[in-house]
């Protein structure tokens, strides 16, 4: 029967509870009444050299592996690649330099923490905890300090010197407010809300193919074909603009449906022939869509899964988004190619605060 | 410090010390804290991953610095990656190309800078997880709460900016959604996303102002808020588990030096070579894939980094809303999941502390840690939290689920946005219900000990279960119980017929400290405790007998053999000498 009760820790050899007599004089002391089973490196001072051996050849070995990382970075091409099972082929410098320095370092680590396991004092000892709370004299001084600084001062007299301190205190942070103003630095006139409300879009402008930037026939787009459209131009613009606003306004998307599945549009004729042109941008939070399942006519976004049925005036049946993707109203112009008739008649992409009053 | 030393190095030590000594009384210091003693369990080395990937990712961050170039001017690649060959390019995205494909090292470097962030991002979920469900957070380690909840948020914002920098399509698409999200804050939401973009989405400006806020910024409020983190559980001490010897005034475990020391430095190094050798092996982040950034392309099953997913799943799960009042849009299909649920939970997060102990009363200093099951309230809340934390997390990979299990997304993200009201109070309703079960367990333990299985046939013919009583680890692991008494129901009006003017306020408390405490199962006395593992001692001696018999015999009788039949000597003792 192992009786294991504090009281009765009576097995001789497996308990120690004096050895650390060397931390006792410094103020703490081992948990009394805890039995501590020694380990094999205390008893046996084979065992100990062994474990002196083991830390030691840890420590070694780390130096190895860091001689290891220099001939790997020296040696090996960058280019260079090496099949290793489960990973596939990976860059052979990469791997290399990775498991040399990896293990140098855990290496390290390793040995540290045998050393202290097998080697240093695995006994636990107590110290006190200390009030947090301040002594009554320490308390007592510093409202007397309090006290004497107020007075001294004369905060609490000079009644218009606090008022008018606080308040310039108030107003000096205000500068570095207002600089952040200019993050944006506008022309006269620009205002958010009439750039997010136009695209470069105009009546008469050529639809390329993003990619080719080829105008678009529509005999180019077969029945339940989709092609990712761009305005012609823009990349001139893009150029000048030395930015990607523009892109990011115009993409659209054109799709073709036989022209008796479509069921309702955002304007009058604004199809050619079953072609339709609807904004590429989300009008939940602006990711462009591109999943389109052609039998459906439904247009899935890939960020949040906001589906909209383009034969339906590309209204939302499922998903986050709130409104219908815009539609932009196309025909061809007299040398047979697919231009918008007009920009878009609301904002593309996600919503905003003013877009109701565009 | 007076040297001893002998060693030449150790003399050159102490000459240091005395010199810095004499000018910065620094030796009273290190005279108070090397032998500073830091209590040992493994869930106190969730902080110290934190910390480590923290030091990983400053210095691989450093390195990465010298390479990149945050610039969002287009440029034609010509490096040696041939897939992108001649491609229009910003130079963000080309030098991070470079660090991965010229630089000697550099896909090292960067691998293991995104490890070890995605490392110190889910080593403080779990660390604050700890801290939670232990009452850590419990006075006087409010304020350190604080800074941890403080140091999540900013952990989050140090991932998203660098996240962002290689300029790719899928961190590109991220922004394209920050952008979306800022556009939804009413009143200056519009205003808001041109002044961080420089105008319109996605301009040129916003790489460069991300890296500020990413290099500089960011790491610099974290750095300075870990050393507060750091200090305040220097000066208050580390909080132990309950064991034996550990009291609410004393600290247990090793001092500083050497065997912290060791230990902590040790794991550092640990820590370090782990995160190395995945960055080696382990490819994340593979941006020459996603190829540059393009406002009108995006790639299929696009996932952000873990820690981004359940603000992806919030704004996947949320219902359609939209509404314009008075002439103005508010989407609060967008404002919602990003901006007031996070902002819901981690308001909750850091008011938590607060709030628990307005509604308990308890304002006792807590230096030993509760077990979970004994704050069976607080423990369903963290579950019912990370339910609903969890749900988002999994909406954020809907897509991916639903085409795994080749199943509809509508349904799936129907099912999710039900369990996501159902879930977390079904899983608080479970947790306490588990944590009350463990309760009556261990009350059960107190007063009889373990059932040890063996039943035993008295000399007198009576069969008991031998009990064992428990041992001395467990006994003060489980008897550190402290029941916390409901606040008493306030009355309306005292002795004389004032009205209480409090009435409200005390009533809500006394319904709140109810719902936290009136399920308790309560932990026996000392007395009773004492006298149940007596009883317990006295059984398991009663089976003494047996195993001398057992060892004299050498014919092994199994546990609950019958010792006494016709015959043989009336009780176990007498059989034993009879044979001896």
């Amino acid at each position: 029967m192992t009786d294991i009760t504090p009281s009765s820790n009576n097995h001789d050899e497996s308990v120690d509870n004096g050895h650390a007599d060397a931390p006792a004089k410094l103020g703490y002391s081992p948990v009394a009444q805890i039995p501590h089973q020694l380990r094999v490196t205390d008893t046996d001072p084979k065992a100990a050299r062994r474990a002196e051996r083991q830390v030691a050849a840890m420590f070694a070995l780390s130096m190895v592996f860091i001689m290891a990382f220099l001939v790997a970075y020296i040696m090996i091409d960058k280019a260079a690649v090496v099949y290793i099972p489960v990973l596939g082929v990976v860059g052979a410098s990469n791997v290399a330099l990775g498991l040399t320095l990896g293990s140098a370092v855990f290496l390290i680590g390793t040995g540290a923490i045998q050393w202290a396991k097998k080697l240093m004092p695995d006994v636990e000892v107590v110290q006190e905890r200390h009030d947090l709370v301040s002594e009554k004299d320490d308390d007592n001084l510093a409202v007397a300090n309090y006290e004497r600084g107020k007075d001294e001062s004369g905060f609490a007299r000079y009644k218009i010197i606090r008022r008018t301190l606080l308040g310039a205190l108030a107003l000096f942070p205000i500068p570095f407010v207002v600089v952040l103003r200019d993050l944006w630095v506008t022309e006269p006139g620009e205002n958010p809300t009439e750039i997010l409300s136009t695209t470069m879009w105009t009546g008469g402008l050529r639809i390329v193919s993003d990619g080719t930037y080829l105008p678009v026939r529509p005999e180019d787009l077969p029945v339940g074909g989709l092609i990712s459209g761009l305005p012609e131009g823009l990349l001139e613009v893009q150029k000048a603009d030395h930015n990607l606003n523009a892109r990011g306004k115009a993409a659209i998307i054109l799709v073709r449906m036989d022209p008796e599945q479509i069921r309702s549009q955002q304007g009058e004729g604004w199809d050619y022939n079953g072609i339709l042109a609807f904004s590429k941008i989300c009008t939940h939070v602006g990711c462009p869509i591109a999943l389109y399942e052609q039998r459906t006519h439904h247009l899935l976004c890939p960020c949040h899964q906001s589906t909209f049925d383009l034969a339906d005036s590309g209204a939302v049946i499922f998903g986050p988004a709130a409104r219908n993707m815009p539609q932009l109203p196309i025909s061809v112009d007299e040398e047979g190619y697919l231009v918008a008739t007009a920009d878009f008649a609301e904002p593309v992409g996600p919503s905003f605060w003013e877009r109701s009053r565009t | 410090m007076s040297t001893t030393a002998n060693h030449p190095v150790e003399q050159v030590g102490g000459v240091t010390a005395k010199y810095v000594d004499e000018r910065l009384g620094s030796n009273k210091f290190l005279g108070r804290n090397l032998g500073k003693v830091f209590p040992d369990h493994w869930s106190f080395m969730l902080g110290e991953i934190a910390l480590y990937s923290f030091v990983v990712v400053l210095l691989t961050g450093t390195y990465l610095t010298l390479f990149y170039d945050p610039s969002m001017v287009e440029v034609v690649y010509n490096g040696s990656y041939v897939p992108l060959k001649g491609i229009e390019m910003s130079k963000a995205y080309a030098s991070t190309l470079d660090i991965s494909f010229e630089v000697r090292g550099g896909l090292l470097i960067r691998q293991m800078h995104h490890w070890s962030a995605l490392i110190f991002v889910a080593a403080i979920a779990v660390h604050m997880f700890r801290v939670f469900f232990t009452g850590a957070f419990r006075k006087p380690r409010e304020f350190n709460w604080l800074v941890g909840v403080g140091l999540t948020a900013l952990a989050l914002g140090a991932g998203f900016t660098g996240y962002s920098l290689p300029d790719d399509l899928l961190s590109g698409t991220g922004l394209q959604i920050i952008r979306g999200i800022l556009q939804s804050i009413p009143l200056v939401g519009t205003w808001a996303a041109f002044l961080v973009f420089g105008g319109e989405f996605p301009g040129t400006d916003v790489i460069p102002r991300l890296y500020a806020a990413h290099i500089l910024l960011i790491p610099g409020i974290i750095l300075a808020l870990i050393t507060v983190h750091l200090m305040m559980v220097w000066t208050q001490k580390h909080t132990q588990f309950p064991g034996p010897g550990r009291t609410n005034s004393n600290v247990v475990g090793y001092p500083l030096l050497p065997v912290y020391m060791a230990k902590a430095g040790g794991f550092f190094f640990i820590v370090f070579g782990i995160i190395a050798l995945i960055g080696g092996l382990v490819t994340v982040n593979p941006i020459w894939i996603f190829g540059p950034y393009m406002p009108d392309q995006v790639s299929a099953g696009t996932q952000p980094d873990w820690y981004i997913g359940w603000l992806d799943g919030a704004l996947r799960l949320m219902p359609n809303w939209e509404s314009v009042i008075a002439g103005f849009t508010i989407s609060w299909n967008v404002l919602i999941p990003s901006v007031v649920i996070p902002g819901i939970l981690f308001t909750g997060l850091a008011l938590y502390p607060f709030l628990e102990a307005w509604a308990t009363g308890d304002k006792r200093e807590h230096n030993l840690l509760e077990r979970p099951r004994n704050a069976p309230v607080r423990t369903g809340i963290g579950v019912s939290a990370i339910t609903f934390y969890g749900i988002l997390w999994i909406g954020g990979g809907n897509d991916v689920i639903a085409t795994m299990l080749n199943m509809s997304f509508n349904a799936l993200s129907w099912t999710l946005r039900i369990t996501l009201i159902i879930g977390p109070p079904i899983a608080f309703l479970i947790t306490k219900r588990i944590c009350l079960g463990l309760q009556r367990k261990d009350r059960e333990k107190l007063l009889h000990g373990y059932e040890s299985g063996r039943v035993l046939r008295l000399p007198h013919g009576e069969f008991i279960e031998v009990h064992q009583p428990l041992n001395y680890k467990e006994l003060a692991v489980i008897s550190s119980k402290e029941d916390t008494l409901v606040l008493p129901a306030p009355a309306k009006t005292d002795a004389d017929g004032v009205r209480n003017p409090n009435y409200r306020v005390d009533q809500l408390r006394h319904k709140l400290s109810s719902f936290f405490f009136r399920d308790n199962i309560e932990r026996p006395t000392d007395a009773e405790i004492e006298a149940g593992q007596a009883h317990a001692a006295h059984s398991a001696a009663l089976e003494a007998p047996l195993y001398e018999y057992e060892q004299l015999d050498q014919d092994p009788v199994g546990h609950g053999g019958v010792l006494h039949h016709p015959g043989m000597p009336a009780t176990n003792q007498e059989q034993v000498d009879q044979r001896q």
